[in-house]
């Protein structure tokens, strides 16, 4: 399974990175977002996966017996989800504006602030 | 629990929100920008203090025990910046009252001010490397958010590099993160640096550490990682682009700092040879690509660039004096680089215009602005007794010292090509007469009454005598880095500090 999951984040990773060397900025952004997704399922795959085994402690007991997933990794991922909805919802509203002021959703075009 | 190391953060936090509460009254949200920004600065000479007189000063959240917990921690290093957040952030705020306009203002400015500086606090003071990601995505955010505000071409042009860019380093870093998380199983950092050298796989450590050292470089904007930066950093109104200028990279290179004296020091000879390189190229490539810009702001930011290699050069040769440079740089370089884009600024208020061929005739006009150009100028060059002199002066020994000729060679070269820059912007900007095709000078001849033009003046005025006692005064600054430099270099009393006596 870690096997599989680990091409699933090279794929993605490799995904992404295409999506933003391409010219369109539309692209650009779809390819932070596949990139924000690889980092978190890469955290969610290296901490080990465990199936069917919540960190709950059962009725009576004072700790847990047996291999349970990790809930670590999980909360770091949900909290870096919220992070790159926020960002991203922050980029999609940049390209829009970027889109209107300039004119052009074509990068090659917007190197007037460059050196 | 000590509130020391948490208010520096719970400050601007509190003035951000107040500030959106009050929306409607921008005269409000200056007061309080001004006030919380004056707080912040308080809080943190009360840490400074604290933490030279008691070492490290610990608060776990919610009074776990401290690896399970996220911790802050304030040692010497992360006080200083600190200060440095606090003395940044005042001269901003009332620089801001007269130089950002008002729609700016309604839109926001000030909220998202003070949420940048809290992020800028708690990436310092945090002790929790996915603490340290959060704290930068929070300060990102509100860069953003300041960057763009306006709207102009080329603002949306620099902030799309900026944005793409940044949010690439910051993948990358989460990558890392869990990538170390699934060696060592903890989060916190001191524990990480103990657990660190007893992985199974050194090579795979070396790994991440590259990991670090690109997302770090990147924010840092090292070579070659750097093109972000002067592709945005002139594009934005100048008092947001003097609190970057001031503040941003330097988190990275803060982090840099923290993660290559703390966690991964376990192939020195690999991961700081290429930090050496790397730094040399960024001084070289810093001043060079300044030699051959002709607008002001875009001179000082690849200046930005080539003082950054100077800072990590004094964490490359990772020896005690060496580190005490980096340390002394890092105090000098804040104060005069904001400074700079403030006399922008005012200049820019006066003619109208960035462009040195459309600039001249400050000096007739304004000689005591000339002066406070030349103060910080000459001490970015390393002239003494202004402070970047002293910070040279050690980088460049500390090099000496570690027989890296050619590396003290090049330090000294750039210093050079600084002068010339920094020559080059006082001959055309204030030497040289007012070329005949501006019309426009009414400003620069005072016959317009500037509104509040104190509020300009005062902040610059005020970092130049910072710069003054620096270099002036410059033994109790030395002793100060020299702390942080010890503290850094024996990294088991971060790491007893922070986990107490159980540290196996």
């Amino acid at each position: 399974m870690a096997t599989l999951m680990a091409y699933v984040i090279g794929l993605l990773f490799t995904a992404s990175i295409y999506m933003m060397l391409r010219r369109s900025i539309v692209k650009l952004v779809i390819g932070l977002i596949i990139l924000s997704n690889a980092a978190n399922l890469l955290i969610f795959v290296v901490a080990g996966l465990t199936r069917g085994a919540p960190p709950l402690i059962a009725e009576g007991a004072q700790q847990i017996t047996g291999t349970v997933a990790d809930p670590l990794p999980q909360a770091l991922i949900l909290t870096a989800i919220v992070i790159a909805f926020s960002v991203l919802a922050f980029a999609v509203v940049l390209i829009r504006r970027a889109y209107e002021v300039v004119g052009t959703d074509d990068l090659d075009q917007m190197k007037d602030t460059d050196t | 629990m000590n509130l020391a190391p948490v208010l520096p953060i719970l400050i601007p936090l509190v003035a951000g929100a107040l500030s959106l509460a009050c929306w409607r009254s921008i005269r409000l949200q200056r007061l309080i920008g001004v006030v919380a920004t004056g707080l912040l600065l308080a809080a943190s000479i009360w840490l400074l203090l604290l933490t030279v007189d008691q070492g490290f000063l610990v608060v776990e959240m919610g009074s776990w025990p401290a690896p399970f917990s996220i911790v802050f921690v304030a040692d010497v290093l992360s006080a200083i910046m600190i200060v440095l957040t606090g003395i940044i952030g005042l001269a901003i705020a009332i620089y801001s009252l007269a130089s950002i306009p008002n729609g700016h203002q309604r839109f926001g400015y000030f909220p998202l001010m003070h949420l940048l500086l809290a992020g800028v606090g708690g990436a310092f003071l945090t002790g929790d490397i996915f603490n340290l990601f959060v704290w930068f995505e929070v300060m990102l955010l509100a860069s953003f958010a300041l960057l763009t505000l306006g709207g102009e071409r080329a603002q949306m042009e620099g902030a799309i590099k900026y944005v793409t860019l940044n949010l690439f380093s910051s993948a990358m870093f989460l990558s890392a993160v869990g990538l170390l998380y699934g060696m060592v199983g903890t989060l916190n950092m001191a524990d990480i640096a103990q657990k660190v050298s007893s992985v199974d796989d050194p090579g795979m450590v070396t790994v991440v550490s590259m990991m670090f050292m690109i997302s770090f470089g990147i924010k840092a904007a090292a070579f070659p990682l750097f093109f972000w930066l002067p592709a945005s950093y002139h594009t934005p109104q100048v008092a947001v682009s003097a609190l970057f200028a001031g503040l941003l990279t330097k988190v990275g290179v803060y982090a840099l700092y923290r993660v290559f004296t703390l966690i991964f020091t376990q192939d020195v000879g690999y991961t700081h040879t290429i930090l050496l390189w790397g730094a040399t190229l960024t001084m070289l490539t810093g001043v060079l690509g300044a030699a051959a810009q002709f607008e002001f702001r875009r001179i000082l930011s690849f200046h930005i660039i080539s003082q950054i290699g100077y800072m990590i050069l004094g964490l490359a040769l990772f020896t005690p004096l060496a580190l005490i440079g980096g340390v002394f740089y890092i105090m000098h370089h804040i104060i005069v680089k904001t400074n700079l884009f403030l006399v922008s600024g005012i200049t820019y208020r006066l003619l109208g215009s960035y462009e040195l061929k459309d600039l001249g005739g400050v000096y007739r006009q304004r000689p005591y602005l000339a002066l406070l150009f030349l103060i910080p100028a000459l001490s970015l060059a390393g002239i003494p007794p202004l402070s970047g002199f002293f910070a040279k002066f050690i980088v460049v020994r500390a090099s000496l010292e570690a027989s890296e000729y050619l590396v003290a060679g090049i330090a000294l070269l750039v210093g050079l090509l600084t002068l010339y820059s920094m020559i080059k912007i006082w001959a055309e900007v204030f030497w040289k007469k007012l070329p005949e095709h501006v019309t426009d000078d009414s400003a620069l001849k005072g016959e317009m009454k500037e509104p509040r033009s104190w509020a300009l003046y005062l902040p610059v005025a005020g970092l130049a005598v910072c710069t003054l006692i620096i270099g002036l005064y410059g033994q109790p600054i030395y002793v100060l880095a020299e702390t942080a430099a010890d503290q850094l270099m024996n990294p088991q009393l971060y790491i007893e500090a922070v986990l107490g006596g159980q540290s196996q």
